[in-house]
């Protein structure tokens, strides 16, 4: 199979995510959608990874599985105290600071 | 089965270990092995103890990281001892060092403001700094005021400060897409924790790192695209590699490389992607959603840091990028740093005018700074990169002044941000107002100040580089931010104290030390800049 064709995944995987993070109102969600953001690249540089004949890209994506990881770390603690004082994960409703 | 045989002797082999040049790496490991003492600190010493044992290790792990930065500069390494280390992960070169230098001395003093615990009312006794209790407990709950009760402090703040400043050293003498994605997230990650660790206006504080949060991930997501589409172009992410492949100068093409070369769309749509990611730690139109809500709902301490810190970083980073890996695209690069730089400056500029809090004025006046940088950076020149560096290093101990002074100003509620709540502060505090007036001054780059020197330099770069128009538009945006950073004297020094308005804290030694180092470094950059400007147009060269 052609590997163009993970190629064209990936960025229609992309596509999804970045929606996802712009229309989605829950935090979470948004997250997960961000995530699928990531992994849309991981896929995208496996693929390259293979065309050229190269690990640098895989090497890459091990990295960013790991960075990954540690966004959740930070993101979920982020969003369940924000979660935890006002009962609501929608990112409509932190807007104490507009303009 | 030859192939069997093959593998299994190759696996008896010993593995070269990889050269790493300890030497010139000093810097960034001395940060990050103080941060993991840190953490061991947290994990092992009692509650009392942490505070001065956290603030010492931090002082002095800054402190001997800019010796080493130092040292590193005197052999030479930011000219004829420059060169690629650890496996060519990083470029140890003029600008990197000059760009390190700067963020630890930055760091030192945001540190200073960190450790400030005598402006806030004392808390059953014991002194409080600007950082919550218990940032996990739920603001106005019982467990937050039973851990006020005992006096908690969340020390936890130094080790992630060392964290961050480790990525920041990294980020600009990244050398390789990897690294430079890796780094942004090292100094990512603890800030947007440091930013929901106020200890008033927990809400607000807690909200801004929420947004902060999902908008640098979503930003770090396009870089990391961005980084897959240029190793797809050029089957490296070495940053010499890529620019002999965009240059059409490398040598041993193979089949695949010849596929994906031919394909321009890849280098054009990664780059973008890549400086899409750039520009938003930059903090520049289009991408400067955040920093106002940032700015404001974030611990003053860790938004001067970050104003300061984190802007020096990834300028240091996007110069690079320009300079050293896309060279051969400047003509496709240039119109839309143009767009972008011209709508940092006016966007930024005119909608500071109708701001009514300080800690917001100061965002959208950081957003106008992002551009005359970009204008700088644009001129494509190496008085571009010296200007560039030379503006830096002014911006950045302004910045951080200016924030040291705003935690000052109080009142029942903490820190009394907005404007109308300013008002006579001249006549009540005339040292405070004054110290102020000096930093805004210098961000509307009035001369004898910082603010002008960095700005003519920019903007002299940006002319010589054939970037006349850019230059226009920057002294307009300049003239319209002019007016409410004076608009703010004119408020402080001429206008009636209201009846029950906020008070001057008198702070400890150490954020006075903070802003006297801000105004020292302020007045001496803008009567005798020569050295300074010397310096930066001599660690203006990138290494390849």
């Amino acid at each position: 199979m052609n590997p163009v064709n993970y190629l064209f995944l990936a960025a229609l995987l992309f596509t999804i995510g970045a929606s996802g993070v712009l229309l989605r109102r829950n935090a979470i969600v948004v997250f997960m959608s961000i995530e699928l953001m990531l992994n849309a690249a991981n896929l995208a540089l496996v693929t390259f990874s293979r065309m050229h004949g190269n690990l640098d890209g895989q090497i890459i994506a091990f990295f960013t599985m790991v960075v990954a990881a540690a966004e959740v770390v930070v993101g979920l603690a982020i969003i369940v105290t924000i979660f935890r004082s006002r009962h609501s994960a929608s990112v409509d409703d932190a807007g104490l600071m507009k303009l | 089965m030859s192939t069997t045989t093959e593998i299994v002797l190759r696996a008896q082999e010993t593995i070269p270990a990889p050269d790493i040049e300890y030497g010139q790496l000093a810097p960034v490991l001395i940060v990050i092995g103080a941060a993991v003492v840190g953490i061991l600190f947290e994990a092992f010493l009692p509650r009392r103890a942490r505070y001065v044992a956290q603030t010492l290790l931090s002082g002095l792990a800054l402190a001997s990281a800019f010796a080493a930065v130092v040292g590193l500069a005197v052999a030479g390494n930011a000219s004829t001892e420059a060169g690629l280390v650890a496996m060519g992960a990083l470029a140890v070169d003029g600008p990197t060092l000059f760009l390190q230098g700067v963020i630890l001395l930055v760091s030192l003093v945001s540190l200073f403001t960190f450790a400030e615990r005598r402006l806030d009312p004392r808390a059953h006794g014991r002194h409080v700094d600007s950082f919550a209790a218990e940032g996990a407990a739920v603001p106005g709950g019982e467990s937050e005021k039973a851990a006020v009760k005992a006096g908690f402090t969340t020390t936890e703040v130094y080790p992630l400060l060392l964290f961050a400043v480790g990525g920041m050293l990294v980020f600009p003498a990244a050398n390789d897409l990897l690294t430079l994605f890796v780094a942004l997230e090292v100094f990512s990650l603890p800030l947007y924790v440091l930013c929901a660790l106020a200890r008033r206006k927990r809400l607000l504080s807690q909200e801004a790192a929420l947004k902060y949060f999902l908008l640098g991930a979503f930003s770090s997501a396009f870089l990391l695209f961005g980084i897959a589409l240029l190793y797809g172009y050029a089957g490296t992410v070495k940053y010499a590699g890529i620019a002999e492949v965009v240059a059409d100068t490398n040598s041993g093409v193979t089949e695949a490389l010849a596929a994906t070369t031919g394909n321009d769309a890849l280098l054009l749509t990664g780059g973008a992607l890549l400086l899409a990611g750039l520009l938003f730690k930059v903090g520049a139109v289009p991408f400067h959603m955040w920093t106002p809500d940032v700015y404001q709902g974030a611990p003053t301490p860790v938004t001067g840091f970050m104003a300061a810190a984190t802007k020096v970083a990834a300028f240091g980073a996007l110069l690079r990028l320009l300079y050293v890996v896309l060279p051969g695209l400047t003509w496709d690069w240039r119109p839309v740093m143009w767009g972008v730089a011209i709508a940092s400056m006016a966007a930024g500029a005119v909608i500071a005018v109708t701001q009514t809090d300080v800690k917001r004025l100061l965002a959208y006046s950081s957003i106008a700074h992002a551009g005359f940088i970009l204008a700088g950076v644009i001129a494509a020149t190496p008085a571009g990169i010296s200007s560039v560096l030379f503006y830096l290093g002014a911006y950045s101990f302004v910045t951080v002044g200016a924030f040291a002074v705003v935690t000052l100003v109080r009142d029942a509620g903490g820190e009394a941000t907005h404007l109308s709540k300013w008002a006579g502060l001249g006549r009540r505090s005339p040292l405070v107002a004054a110290v102020f007036a000096v930093f805004l001054l210098a961000f509307a780059g009035i001369p004898l100040t910082s603010g002008f020197t960095g700005k003519f330099a920019v903007f002299k770069a940006a002319a010589e580089g054939g970037a006349g128009a850019l230059v226009v538009v920057g002294v307009v945006a300049s003239a319209v931010a002019a007016f409410f950073y004076i608009r703010v004297i004119v408020l402080m020094f001429f206008s009636d104290p209201r009846p029950g308005g906020p008070s001057v804290a008198v702070p400890s030694p150490l954020t006075s030390t903070a802003i006297a180092i801000g105004v020292l470094v302020t007045l001496v950059l803008g009567v005798a800049p020569q050295y300074f400007l010397d310096l930066a147009s001599q660690a203006g060269v990138f290494v390849r």
